[in-house]
């Protein structure tokens, strides 16, 4: 699986910039610069999204005690995290030259960066403990803790006036330019598969790491020879 | 064997917890101490000028108050947890949750409500008006309990790990950036003569939600530290 998902992910990746780059025309207002949104909307996007999809298996490994939620949530973390970073990097560099500032003390920007924080909460407090188990249990409570700031983020530009704009694409239409919202929509989709590839791969040497006493890996081919 | 009820249970982990921080003075006046030296050292560090110290002044006490409750909170569980207290605790028919209300309850009253007192005379210093420091004050009030209340969580998470201390503000320091906001919030409200209601409501509800959730969160918190 992972090869699939990985090379889709750099063939969505290509086409993407593609038409991000090439294809997609100059905004009116934001000129060039906006041509930043193609890697920074995907990458907030699935900031939230790996949280929320983190702190369910996590909860799930919590009640069920299934070893492998808790891996997956795991192995989620780093990958949500870079998300969480790129998303907070590009935005800076978008701000620059839009407002005049690399940063504002505004509630989606500062609620990005509490996700960002309890991201790397989540992996310190999953590193500290050196009893696997009692990391998973320890680190998933904190992941569902954690989980009610994604929907502060997610409303926080209508629930507060602030300086970060809404999201332009709604379900009833959008007033996007067709090429700009195939390059978002293309960015996006290699997104989702990088990191499902990225997870996938980790949750693989996660697995391989906490079993490595039992038989079944020593029966692998690649362990035998 | 006595049977003691929800309340009487409540009241007897608050007393235990205060006899033992008054056995142990010192502890409750590093953090009071601690308190009064950071909120001293920011007027030192960005220079005296009383225009901008008061426009500061409500943040800077927020967040001395943050970090002093940081300071104790390591303290919540730990010396239940070396000599057993907690274990035999845990294991008592009465509901764990009750018995860590009752701890942070304590937690609060020995480490919180001093910081609330001290507040107004440091608040002076930094040159605020009365109302301000009214407003401030009814802030902290209500804020502090809930820093005690989510500090537990973490607390409870990370009992007994090694570098416990430093992993526990890193948890729990994103979790109070609300209480934070809401709090400094009221206080410049009232500066420029807004209403404070709804950033109080805010404090206030999040108190309620607090109250309710997180004695539970952390006595599940606690059973997963303990196995």
């Amino acid at each position: 699986m992972i090869p699939w998902f990985a090379v889709s992910a750099a063939i969505l990746f290509a086409v993407g910039l593609y038409i991000g780059f090439y294809v997609a025309p100059v905004d009116a207002v934001q000129g060039e610069f906006y041509r930043i949104i193609f890697i920074h909307v995907p990458a907030s996007i699935l900031s939230m999204f790996l949280y929320l999809i983190m702190a369910g298996y996590a909860a799930l490994g919590l009640i069920f005690k299934t070893r492998l939620s808790s891996m997956m949530a795991t192995a989620m973390a780093p990958t949500g995290a870079l998300f969480a970073f790129i998303s907070l990097w590009t935005g800076a560099l978008w701000g620059k030259p839009m407002w005049g500032a690399w940063w504002m003390w505004d509630a989606r920007l500062t609620s990005e960066l509490i996700l960002l924080f309890l991201y790397l909460g989540f992996i310190a407090l999953h590193a500290s403990i050196d009893d696997p188990r009692r990391a998973d249990r320890a680190a998933a409570l904190l992941a569902i803790v954690g989980s009610v700031n994604v929907p502060i983020i997610y409303f926080s530009v209508k629930w507060w006036n602030t300086l970060h704009q809404g999201s332009t694409i709604k379900f009833t239409g959008t007033s996007m330019h067709v090429s700009m919202q195939q390059a978002m929509f293309t960015m996006l989709f290699a997104c989702w598969f990088y990191a499902i590839a990225v997870v996938l791969a980790r949750v693989r040497s996660i697995i391989l790491e906490r079993e490595r006493n039992t038989t079944w890996i020593a029966d692998l081919p690649e362990v035998k020879s | 064997m006595k049977k003691t009820s929800m309340l009487g249970l409540l009241l007897l982990v608050i007393r235990r917890d205060l006899v033992l921080a008054m056995r142990r003075r010192a502890d409750v006046l590093t953090t009071l101490i601690f308190f009064v030296m950071v909120v001293s050292l920011f007027p030192l560090g960005v220079g005296p000028e009383m225009a901008m110290l008061r426009k500061m002044a409500a943040g800077v006490l927020w967040v001395a108050a943050l970090l002093s409750s940081m300071l104790s909170l390591g303290r919540l569980f730990s010396a239940d947890y070396l000599d057993g207290t907690l274990e035999q605790m845990m294991l008592a028919p009465q509901s764990l949750s009750m018995l860590v209300l009752g701890k942070m309850a304590a937690h609060w009253m020995v480490s919180g409500l001093p910081l609330v007192l001290m507040a107004p005379v440091l608040g002076l210093q930094f040159d605020m008006s009365v109302q301000a420091l009214g407003v401030l004050i009814i802030g902290l009030l209500l804020g502090t309990p809930i820093l005690s209340m989510i500090g537990a969580i973490g607390a409870a998470l990370t009992l007994g790990l090694r570098g416990g201390g430093v992993l526990l503000s890193l948890l729990v320091l994103p979790l109070c950036i609300p209480v934070l906001i809401f709090g400094t919030g009221a206080v410049e409200a009232i500066s420029s003569g807004l209403d404070i209601a709804s950033h109080m409501s805010l404090l206030g509800a999040l108190l309620v939600l607090a109250l309710v959730f997180t004695p539970w969160v952390t006595a599940q918190a606690l059973r997963i530290s303990m196995e």
